[in-house]
């Protein structure tokens, strides 16, 4: 697509990179054409309407859409140079190195310490396990709060709380990228600063996919935005696709394209 | 009212009024007596079970009912120890449900994580025939298909040199194929309820856990069974209950020799042979051993209602409520 | 599929890789055994079905074949030959059909009460609680109380170990059963349509009779149905009454003594002569048809009430 211009420029070094990914469930197009680069340790924000295929792309990138048993993934993704989808590439290891966050919390019925050692010790984690658990709650700015009750039901906590956990529970492991999937959509406003805030710290140490639907939280935690949209084809599918893709900045103040310029200034979507 | 409404013409709209609403009142009257008829049957069972069990501890002493090992009530010297009726009731069920739970277990993971919707078309509806197969069919294969199958496969055995010796002889008549086929009866109970439990575990959980870089095998072992953890037990004690009533499956296959011990190769006699046993005999109404089936059949009804009200009890206190 | 070991990925950030150690070959070694484990189970199941059907049929079509109307249409014998289902397949239509008489307008009239009519109260609660723990009730237990109170103490009424008596015992036992089938259905039909009903000035009931039932009826026969295909076979609670087991006559009223299937089988498998057995075999054939034929019933009705819904 010739929308996507600026990206490459201003990509140092890429960890992923999406090459003309087309994502098929069945025989129905989702998302076509998508292609761009995710720089190493950066906040990517992807925004759009409804059904533009932001989520698909994210679940792309850990191979989660190898879940469903009718999607299918044309295209490449590469990570770190090497194509995520070639037959040598494990989709279980892939995961381990490309966490994930959803978008309601989704702790495991286990006690907060089991939900964060799960991961570790599924993977082979050799390490002290009592340090793991302490440093990723610690880095997802939950340790203060729960450390007197580790062994308490994960379900126990608020919402907020759960959805630190489950970032918690995604560091554990040592990833280098966290895809997130709109991660505050079921959060209310003080515990969605907190994550916010975690966001920002998490940066200096991973690099970050964020989708989300709220565009004064794409301007306030992403370096850079993408912005997908969504046609409808003749049999009355919709089909996502990139528009533009900058720094944030950019796409906020002085997008090049009409329907990104419509849908930040509130008039669509 | 209805009657000064100015548009309604009085001579065409003469809507009987009283009429429906006694007709409606003597319906739901009738109905809600028919809704007590489940009450007035849980308070049929329990009061006639007391009553007959309060007159035979008239005539036998509830300490040598609970304590004696033998039980002997149709002999000249009678015992009642109801121990050795307890004791061929819990080995059945228990060998029913080690055959069961793997069985029940591993067909609900499969049904729920691993066949496809096609399959799973297909694989239910023959649990649902599995279950609905009356019982006497399951004693009838019990006693002619699975024992001579098991005698013949024990005698094979017996011709091995070293272990051979070790190879005991099954009896005709035995507790081993009776519990066997009462876990084949129960694997479809354990089985769907257990589906049921797995199958409503969310997907984001599985989603979660495939996110951390789980395998399958993992996300069901290590995230989705404990999730379903409640439903999975309280669905195996139902099954337990369900075991330890049944009736002619043991009757037919286990035989009729109320004895002592815990040997699934011999003739056992089960709580629920006993009652058929007296049961098929000519026993006048008031006779001890008319009393004795009552005694037995209050100490069954405890068994299984103190197991019922577990399970539901376990559902409650530790079911997850997820959003 | 082919496992990658961690230098797949040339770059490598992460200070705490070292601690990794994935195993993924042995992983996925485990969850093929896992997997494979799972579907034996279900092969397992569907092969002891099969094996149950193949050996019921083996021993018991010879019998059928040889003579299919006299197995029908003799009473029992002493000689296995010569032995047929005549009173016992009387007196079972005898037992269901009264079974039915008295279990389905009581079933239903509960369940429509406790669907339609019933307050949310500590009664209501009281009798739902009651049906759960009544389904758990061993049928034998049923046996106990239809001994003492049909049998008993209501023999002048029903004649004592007759019909009459079976039938009430098998009606109080499966009447759980329809009561929570009947339910099923009534929750299924869309509230939107008894709230048109009552616009239009109907009374409850006359919403209920003349808007809920018609579209409701499917999905109450096919639980009514499956609770009677389980009163069918169940031999234990009619053993406890004092249904005979050899009966060489017909009933003629609702008093009278009778036999039903599966206590002839029953009867005929715990007799030692093999002769005995072919006939237990060719008798549970006949019993399984009749099963088959009502759970067919009952799903065709089911499909016809889905499709609608």
């Amino acid at each position: 697509m010739t929308q996507v211009s600026s990206s490459t420029e201003l990509v140092t070094e890429a960890v992923l990179r999406a090459q003309g990914v087309k994502v098929y469930y069945g025989t129905n197009l989702a998302v076509r054409d998508v292609t761009l680069d995710i720089p190493f340790n950066k906040v990517v924000a992807f925004i759009g309407p409804s059904g533009c295929g932001k989520s698909t792309i994210l679940r792309c990138f850990n191979r989660m859409n190898d879940l469903v048993a009718s999607a299918r993934v044309e295209g490449k993704i590469t990570f770190h140079g090497r194509d995520l989808y070639a037959s040598n590439i494990d989709p279980v290891e892939t995961r381990r190195r490309i966490g994930m966050v959803f978008q309601k919390p989704n702790p495991f019925p286990k006690s907060i310490f089991e939900n964060i050692a799960f991961g570790a010790r599924i993977n082979g984690y050799k390490g002290d396990m009592n340090e793991l658990v302490e440093d990723s709650l610690r880095r997802a700015a939950l340790w203060d709060e729960v450390k007197d009750q580790l062994q308490e039901s994960g379900l126990a906590l608020s919402g907020g709380q759960q959805q630190r956990l489950c970032i918690a529970r995604a560091i554990a492991i040592a990833p280098e990228v966290i895809l997130m999937d709109e991660p505050c959509s079921a959060l209310d406003p003080i515990s969605t600063l907190k994550v916010e805030e975690l966001i920002q710290e998490l940066k200096q140490q991973y690099t970050i996919v964020i989708v989300t639907h709220n565009m004064q939280q794409a301007s306030r935690v992403s370096d850079l935005t993408a912005f997908y949209n969504a046609e409808a084809t003749e049999g009355g599918n919709k089909v996502g696709y990139l528009v533009e893709y900058d720094r944030t900045e950019v796409i906020f103040q002085n997008p090049t394209q009409q329907a990104t310029q419509e849908y930040v200034s509130g008039r669509f979507g | 009212m209805a009657v000064d409404l100015p548009s309604a013409n009085s001579a065409l709209w003469q809507p009987n009024r009283k009429r429906s609403k006694r007709v409606q009142f003597i319906v739901k009257s009738i109905f809600a007596l028919f809704a007590i008829v489940s009450i007035a049957t849980t308070a049929g069972i329990v009061l006639t079970l007391i009553y007959e069990t309060i007159a035979f501890f008239g005539e036998v002493s509830i300490i040598d009912y609970l304590t004696d090992t033998k039980w002997t009530p149709l002999f000249q010297s009678q015992k009642f120890g109801i121990i050795v009726l307890i004791s061929a009731t819990f080995l059945t069920s228990g060998i029913a449900i080690i055959v069961a739970l793997p069985l029940g277990l591993l067909s609900a993971i499969c049904l729920s994580e691993y066949a496809s919707p096609e399959v799973r078309k297909v694989l239910k509806p023959i649990l649902e025939i599995l279950a609905g197969v009356p019982s006497v069919v399951y004693g009838y294969f019990a006693l002619l298909f699975v024992t001579p199958l098991l005698q013949s496969l024990f005698a094979w055995f017996a011709t091995f040199p070293v272990i051979g010796l070790a190879v005991p002889e099954l009896e005709g008549f035995n507790a081993l194929s009776a519990g066997i086929v009462l876990g084949i009866m129960i694997t479809p109970l354990v089985a769907s309820l257990s589906e049921d439990a797995i199958y409503s575990v969310p997907q984001s959980l599985r989603d979660g856990s495939y996110a951390l870089g789980a395998t399958k095998r993992e996300t069901v072992t290590r995230v989705v069974l404990p999730a379903a953890l409640s439903g999975i037990v309280s669905s195996v004690i139902l099954a337990i209950s369900r075991a330890i009533g049944e009736t002619m499956t043991v009757t037919l296959a286990a035989g009729q020799n109320p004895r002592l011990g815990l040997n699934p190769f011999v003739p056992v006699m089960t709580m629920t042979a006993f009652i058929v046993q007296v049961s098929l005999g000519d026993t006048p109404a008031g006779s001890l051993a008319y009393k004795t089936i009552y005694a037995v059949g209050m100490t069954l009804f405890l068994l299984t209602l103190v197991l019922n009200l577990f399970s539901f009890w376990f559902v409650r206190r530790f079911r997850e409520k997820y959003e | 599929m082919t496992t990658p070991d961690s230098q797949t990925f040339n770059k490598d950030q992460s200070t705490q890789e070292q601690y990794f150690t994935p195993n993924l070959s042995g992983r996925y070694k485990w969850d093929t055994v896992f997997a494979s484990f799972t579907w034996l189970a279900v092969g397992l199941s569907v092969v002891i079905l099969a094996v149950l059907l193949i050996s019921v049929v083996w021993d018991g079509f010879p019998r059928l074949a040889s003579d299919f109307w006299g197995f029908l249409t003799n009473f029992p014998s002493r000689k296995p030959e010569q032995a047929g289902l005549l009173s016992a397949l009387v007196g079972t239509v005898w037992v269901m059909i009264t079974v039915a008489i008295f279990a389905f307008p009581i079933g239903v009239g509960a369940g429509v009460y406790l669907e339609e009519f019933a307050t949310d109260n500590w009664f209501t609660k009281l009798i739902e609680v009651n049906i759960n723990n009544l389904a758990g009730v061993p049928s034998i237990i049923y046996g106990l109380l239809g001994l003492q109170l049909f049998v008993r103490f209501l023999e002048p009424m029903t004649g004592g170990r007759s019909i009459l008596s079976g039938a009430l015992t098998l009606a109080l036992l499966i009447l759980p059963i329809i009561i929570v089938g009947t339910r099923e259905a009534l929750r299924a039909v869309p509230d939107s349509i008894r709230q048109a009903g009552f616009a239009l000035g109907a009374t409850r009931w006359q919403v209920i009779w003349d808007q809920v039932f018609p579209i409701a009826i499917p999905g109450i026969l096919t639980g009514t149905i499956l609770a009677l295909s389980r009163a069918i076979g169940e031999t234990a609670p009619l053993i406890t009454i004092g249904a005979l087991t050899f009966i060489s006559f017909l009933p003629e009223n609702l008093q009278s003594q009778f036999t039903v299937l599966p206590i002839q089988i029953y009867n005929w498998v715990s007799r030692p002569q093999a002769g005995f057995h072919t006939n237990a075999a060719a008798g549970i054939i006949i019993l399984m048809v009749v099963l088959l034929a009502m759970n067919g019933l009952a799903i065709f009705l089911r499909n016809k009430f889905q499709k609608r819904g």
